[in-house]
């Protein structure tokens, strides 16, 4: 057991990964000798050799289709876009390659790749640093996404991706990588040596695709989170003393459906969390999801707690994020409706 | 008003460039302004030169067979007269298919064909010269290689009628075949995704020290996509051992090469902005196709790095079977096309060798028509696409992920109920 905060907790798993599996193979911007903007992939060409971590081309479009040709090969890619908001160039490798091999081939070509980038703002990163795009790929079939929130649960998720034989796009709360924000951005930086859940096992284990984390029980309410969001919400249930059960979704697909719906059903009230832009994001699948499922058993509507329909503003990053304010606004709501 | 001059007073106005083809319908097709090397005049670098000494190559046309069918010059490859009449059995079987194919669709048995007539010489002849461990990543229109690696007529034409034996079981539209046992990687609608691909395979090979190589395929309309640029870098960066061949068949729908940038320079040389050994070759010239193949096979194959080729063809027909040029192109260029029909010139080639004649030409005509046609009946008589939809439809649910999750098993189960209600019984 060794106190990591994410990006170290992530790197651990590149290198318990590549050491136990020669068809890994790691590129993207920056992720060579120098070992990536964020220092995800440092210290991995030099232990692994320039064949097996390496500098791509700052084509997003071509780090994409060039993993495919390797997955088809029979490597596994493990690849970084450096930042979410960059994936785009590599958006049509994506929906229209990586994600419908296996279905297109009938199974003869598989994608096991994983595809991780860094996403989310909070960070002074203006809107091309800042962006929240998981729900273009939750709507795309073929993909799983997935996005945790401490470093406890970034390796095992990160290692249960590389083993999964499908294609994963792995976002990473950047916000969170050094510690956990919880959105009081006036605040001092928490690191994540305070948190139980730095405390990151040596060596292989997996946390599940596929299966969410009741991070905190309570009766009053059901709050849907992941990523950064979790810590938001954590701390706004604290700061307002309400008894709220709260569900790290940590995978968004597929998604843990039994799990929502055992806790919605039982508090009879939900809010939805996301810090992406409002319209069409995940948020609105889960609110559907609930009220497809748990109609009968709510009290309240269900409420979301979002981005603005804006662009990542840069100086205006703190109206932007939803915040405490906004948090405890919606909680009330949902609360006294 | 101010006071201060208008700079721009004197400016000329400023003219926008939108290239158009040559001819249009009514017009009389004329191609002598197209500048073509005579066979055997283009010179053959070693496969081991500075990709620098294949550049001049980008801008003419390597070419072997002259007009009186005979193979000339330095890169005739010398063919034993079997591989020859192995192609030209290949090339013909291709045409005949498309023919039959064709026909299937305009009878209603598939949705959808793509023929390539007039390109033959190019598919088969790489196939011929490749590996067959070797990769294609290629284009709709390179069933050639998989005519020329032996795959079953049988098994495309169940593609094509997305019926019972289709491999692909009805979820890919007509002649995106995919196999990987005959290195054929599957094919995507969206197009020049696969470029960037076969570079990546081709790096993995490297990567594990493997010796197999890749080839990708790209229409010169494809070129304009980003996927071409990708690839191209990637290529040149890790010296990857890929062939990135362009088969500039001269139009992409209704838009001629023109709108793909060709008014400004040949496909080939784009090969020199990336530092890449270039080459552009006459693609109904099978022997010269061969030869372009096999150097560029050779060199990647010795650690010297990829070779873009062009390959300069006419695309006689249609774009595909919802298409009509008649609308956007003048009759008679076929016809008129300078570098003729590949298998009349493959054939031409080994009568002058003395190794054929029409007796035997009439013959194998016949073997072949037979072929297909048998080939078609056993396919027919598996199903045609008017008559699939219905059965094992949970089949269409498996494979979008390696276990199906529950939202899909709650889809299909609805699904299933629909097509109860749809069908008035038990799905099959």
């Amino acid at each position: 057991m060794t106190t990591r905060n994410m990006i170290e907790a992530i790197n651990d798993a590149h290198r318990v990964m590549m050491a136990r599996d020669e068809d890994i193979v790691v590129f993207g911007e920056d992720v060579g000798y120098f070992g990536g903007v964020f220092r995800a992939t440092a210290g991995l060409q030099k232990e692994f050799g320039k064949t097996r971590c390496f500098d791509a081309p700052i084509s997003e479009g071509g780090i994409v289709g060039t993993a495919v040709g390797m997955a088809a090969y029979g490597l596994k890619p493990l690849i970084e876009i450096q930042f979410a908001d960059y994936i785009y160039p590599g958006f049509d490798q994506i929906v229209s390659e990586v994600a419908k091999m296996r279905y297109r081939t009938a199974g003869e070509w598989t994608m096991p790749m994983v595809i991780r980038s860094p996403y989310g703002g909070g960070i002074f990163g203006g809107q091309t640093h800042s962006q929240s795009p998981e729900a273009l790929f939750t709507h795309c079939a073929g993909l799983k996404v997935v996005i945790p929130s401490n470093p406890y649960d970034a390796k095992g998720l990160l290692i249960a991706a590389i083993e999964d034989p499908d294609p994963v796009i792995f976002f990473e709360p950047k916000r969170i990588y050094n510690g956990p924000f919880d959105g009081h951005h006036d605040r001092p930086v928490k690191p994540w040596s305070k948190n139980e859940l730095s405390e990151v096992p040596d060596g292989h284990y997996t946390v599940p695709l596929g299966k969410a984390k009741v991070v905190r029980e309570g009766e009053a309410l059901t709050v849907l989170a992941y990523g950064t969001m979790v810590h938001v919400a954590l701390s706004a249930i604290e700061d307002n003393g309400i008894d709220a059960e709260v569900i790290d979704l940590r995978t968004l697909l597929p998604l843990d459906m039994a799990t929502i719906e055992q806790s919605v059903k039982k508090t009879g009230r939900c809010l939805v969390v996301q810090e992406a832009t409002k319209t069409g994001g995940f948020a609105s699948e889960l609110a559907t999801l609930v009220q497809e499922r748990c109609f009968y058993h709510l009290e309240a509507p269900v409420e979301r707690v979002t981005g603005w329909d804006t662009p990542y503003p840069h100086a205006y990053e703190w109206v932007y994020f939803p915040g405490p304010i906004r948090m405890k606004n919606a909680l009330k709501k949902v609360l006294e409706a | 008003m101010s006071d201060k001059p208008d700079i721009r007073a004197n400016r000329p106005a400023l003219a926008l460039h939108v290239p158009e083809p040559p001819f249009r319908p009514g017009d009389t097709p004329d191609f002598s302004s197209i500048k073509i090397q005579a066979a055997g005049e283009v010179p053959r670098p070693d496969v081991a030169a500075d990709a620098a000494e294949t550049h001049p190559l980008t801008t003419q046309l390597v070419r072997v067979l002259d007009d009186n069918g005979h193979a000339v010059g330095p890169w005739n490859p010398k063919l034993d007269p079997d591989t020859l009449r192995k192609m030209l059995k290949d090339m013909k079987t291709v045409r005949v298919f498309d023919d039959r194919m064709y026909r299937a669709q305009r009878q209603g048995k598939t949705s959808f064909y793509m023929k390539c007539t007039g390109e033959e010489a190019i598919a088969v002849s790489a196939a011929t010269a490749m590996d067959p461990e070797d990769m294609h990543f290629p284009t709709y229109r390179q069933q050639g290689l998989l005519v020329a690696r032996g795959y079953p007529l049988v098994t495309m034409m169940c593609q094509i009628y997305s019926n019972k034996g289709d491999p692909l079981q009805g979820r890919q539209l007509p002649i995106m075949y995919s196999d990987k046992k005959h290195g054929f990687f599957s094919i995507s609608g969206n197009l020049g995704t696969q470029y960037p691909q076969a570079v990546g395979w081709a790096m993995a090979s490297a990567i594990k020290g493997d010796s197999r190589i890749a080839m990708g395929w790209i229409g010169d309309g494809a070129t304009a996509e980003g996927d071409f640029h990708s690839a191209m870098t990637f290529a040149a960066v890790y010296q990857a051992p890929v062939i990135l061949a362009v088969v500039n068949n001269q139009w992409a729908i209704s838009s001629f090469s023109g709108i793909a940038g060709a008014e400004q320079a040949t496909f080939a040389a784009r090969a020199v902005g990336y530092g890449i050994a270039g080459l552009r070759v006459d693609g109904n010239d099978a022997l010269a196709v061969y030869a372009a193949v096999k150097w560029a096979s050779e060199r990647a194959r010795t650690n010297n790095g990829p070779t873009t080729i062009e390959f300069f063809t006419y695309r006689a027909e249609g774009h595909s079977t919802s298409d009509d040029p008649t609308g956007y192109r003048a009759k008679g260029e076929a016809e008129e096309w300078p570098l003729g029909d590949p298998i009349a010139r493959l054939k031409a080639h080994l009568v002058a060798l003395g190794e054929w004649d029409e007796e035997r030409d009439a013959a194998l005509d016949k073997e072949i028509d037979s072929s297909v046609r048998g080939a078609q009946k056993e396919a027919e008589s598996q199903g045609i696409l008017p008559q699939q939809g219905f059965d094992n439809i949970p089949s269409m649910f498996e494979d979008v992920y390696s276990e199906t999750p529950w939202h899909l098993a709650e889809q299909r189960d609805q699904a299933l109920d629909e097509a109860r209600e749809f069908l008035g019984h038990e799905p099959k």
